[in-house]
């Protein structure tokens, strides 16, 4: 009988995160043998890969005027489908927070918003290219759902987290429900919608350059076929370029967002 | 008395004419994208008959394919993104390590990992994916390395913000017992952001769900395959099915990951 208890380590074994770790290395390995992930693969992928980048460089800009052609598509379709989002979001926000609308209304629009936001933007953008033609209208008609479900997702959220002190304060002069939302509500969230309208800019204007891959309009059909040709060296003047825009784009909207804080 | 008459503006000149400007650009911008995007006014008048003529050939969906193919396809959709998730992690958490400036004293490896994390997160999954097609050949392994190469940045953006927050004292207090490095990272950094990392994984995870579903239709492995398949041969009743299966793993993995948060964090 100890009258003192044995001194305890100071980093004892953590065996549920030991057992967590095997299961991961485990599925691993089994995973691996089910995608016929294998080294030898690996390795004539290797050899693979340094021919490409071979053949890549270097970046051929000859035919820049197919490429800026392209871009400015993109960036058309990123503009105008951020804008019909966010004016789409904002009614779909209004009518989706708990704490505004009646509780059949909100399960609906919740519904409809988590609808808009499942189905990946470029599944979305196949089913409108067969429906509504090729071109940029279908790559317009898919980011503008990614960008509501997005949008008013996180506006509905935004929404139920304001002050109902304001919007008492509101009403309690005697104000209709659009004059609450407009004093009591909208100042209050006004700054988030602004931020989150933003970051849905940007990552349209990814999203844009991609959607083109099913036909949906902008660079991405022209990066596509560059890849069908193996026309590699036009494949990283493409890139090049789509990194340097997004790069741009990033740098600006940090810089207004540092500027609305 | 003309004191008290003075009017009171919320904004400066210079403030309103930057907000008026403002407007003025998104104004234009938008026309400007309005007048020049090629848009076919034919197909945009009969766009809403051409919906629902898709929509009347999907339904109803062709339940019975699940179970040919999709079921298989699904499956293979998973393991390409928890594995490319795991794949990612291995490449982050250094370059995490060597982004976070509390940790890697030198800013040229700060800003060389930055530009790695950086390039990973500006070339989309489906480019990822295409890249990778052409170095390992169609199939499974393209899609893996592709959902890898893509969340390399996102991990490791975020993996380096949370080092970046830790609190300097637990690092200092084993640093002054004279550990080494490498215990210093793993009991002084890691149990600060063991809760952070836990959330990135766990997001990203569900977000690779949802990219993996598309790897397909570049020929990198997954549900994708069989989805674009079932879309040029125009059996639009599979196609639903597929999508039906494709909303289902999505909700179910959205579901998993909020309870699997809730409770780790």
């Amino acid at each position: 009988m100890s009258s003192f208890p044995i001194r305890s380590r100071a980093f004892p074994p953590n065996w549920p995160m030991r057992l967590i770790g095997v299961l991961f290395v485990a599925y691993t390995l089994y995973a691996m043998s089910r995608l016929d992930l294998t080294w030898a693969r690996f390795s004539i992928g290797m050899g693979e890969a340094s021919r490409f980048l071979a053949r890549m460089w270097p970046p051929n800009f000859t035919r820049w005027e197919l490429l800026a052609e392209g871009l400015i598509e993109s960036v058309q379709i990123a503009l105008l489908s951020s804008a019909l989002g966010i004016i789409l979001a904002l009614p779909l926000g209004l009518m989706a927070a708990r704490n505004l609308a009646p509780k059949p209304l909100t399960m609906l629009t919740r519904g409809f918003i988590a609808f808009c936001r499942s189905l990946h933007y470029v599944i979305v953008a196949i089913l409108f290219v067969k429906a509504i033609g090729f071109g940029a209208l279908a790559g317009i008609a898919a980011l503008t759902i990614a960008s509501v479900g997005f949008i008013a997702k996180l506006f509905a959220e935004a929404i139920e987290e304001v002050s109902m002190k304001q919007v008492e304060a509101i009403r309690a002069t005697g104000a209709g429900p659009a004059a609450v939302i407009l004093y009591g509500i909208l100042p209050q969230v006004a700054s988030r919608f602004l931020g989150f309208s933003l970051y849905q800019l940007d990552s349209n204007l990814r999203n844009s350059t991609l959607v083109g891959i099913v036909g949906a309009g902008g660079i991405g059909g022209t990066l596509f076929a560059a890849f069908k040709r193996f026309d590699y060296d036009f494949v990283a003047a493409i890139l090049m370029t789509i990194i340097a825009m997004i790069f741009l784009a990033e740098v600006v909207s940090g810089r207004i967002r540092a500027a609305l804080r | 008395m003309t004191a008290l008459l003075r009017e009171w503006h919320r904004f400066t000149p210079l403030e309103r004419f930057g907000r008026w400007f403002v407007y003025l650009s998104i104004v234009a911008a938008l026309v400007w994208a309005m007048r020049s995007v090629e848009v076919i006014p034919e197909f945009l008048i009969d766009a809403p008959e051409q919906m629902m003529d898709l929509l009347v050939r999907m339904w109803p969906p062709d339940l019975g394919y699940y179970r040919m193919g999709v079921h298989e396809a699904l499956v293979e959709t998973l393991h390409i993104a928890t594995l490319g998730t795991l794949f990612s992690f291995i490449l982050a958490i250094p370059l995490a390590l060597l982004a976070a400036r509390n940790i890697c004293r030198s800013r040229t490896l700060n800003s060389f990992a930055q530009l790695l994390l950086v390039t990973s997160r500006s070339v989309n999954s489906l480019v990822w994916a295409l890249i990778f097609v052409a170095v390992f050949g169609p199939g499974a392994a393209a899609g893996t390395f592709a959902i890898a190469f893509r969340s390399i940045g996102f991990v490791g953006k975020l993996l380096a913000e949370a080092l970046e927050e830790i609190s300097p004292g637990p690092l200092e207090a084993l640093s002054a017992t004279g550990a080494p490095r490498s215990s210093v990272i793993l009991k002084g950094a890691w149990p600060q952001i063991e809760p952070a990392f836990w959330g990135v994984a766990l997001f990203r995870w569900d977000i690779n769900i949802r990219e993996s579903a598309v790897l397909g239709l570049v020929g990198a492995g997954g549900i994708g395959v069989v989805l674009d398949d079932a879309i040029n041969f125009f059996q639009w009743d599979r196609v639903a099915t597929i999508l039906f299966a494709i909303l289902i793993i999505v909700i179910i993995a959205e579901i998993v990951v909020t309870r699997l948060r809730a409770r780790l964090i």
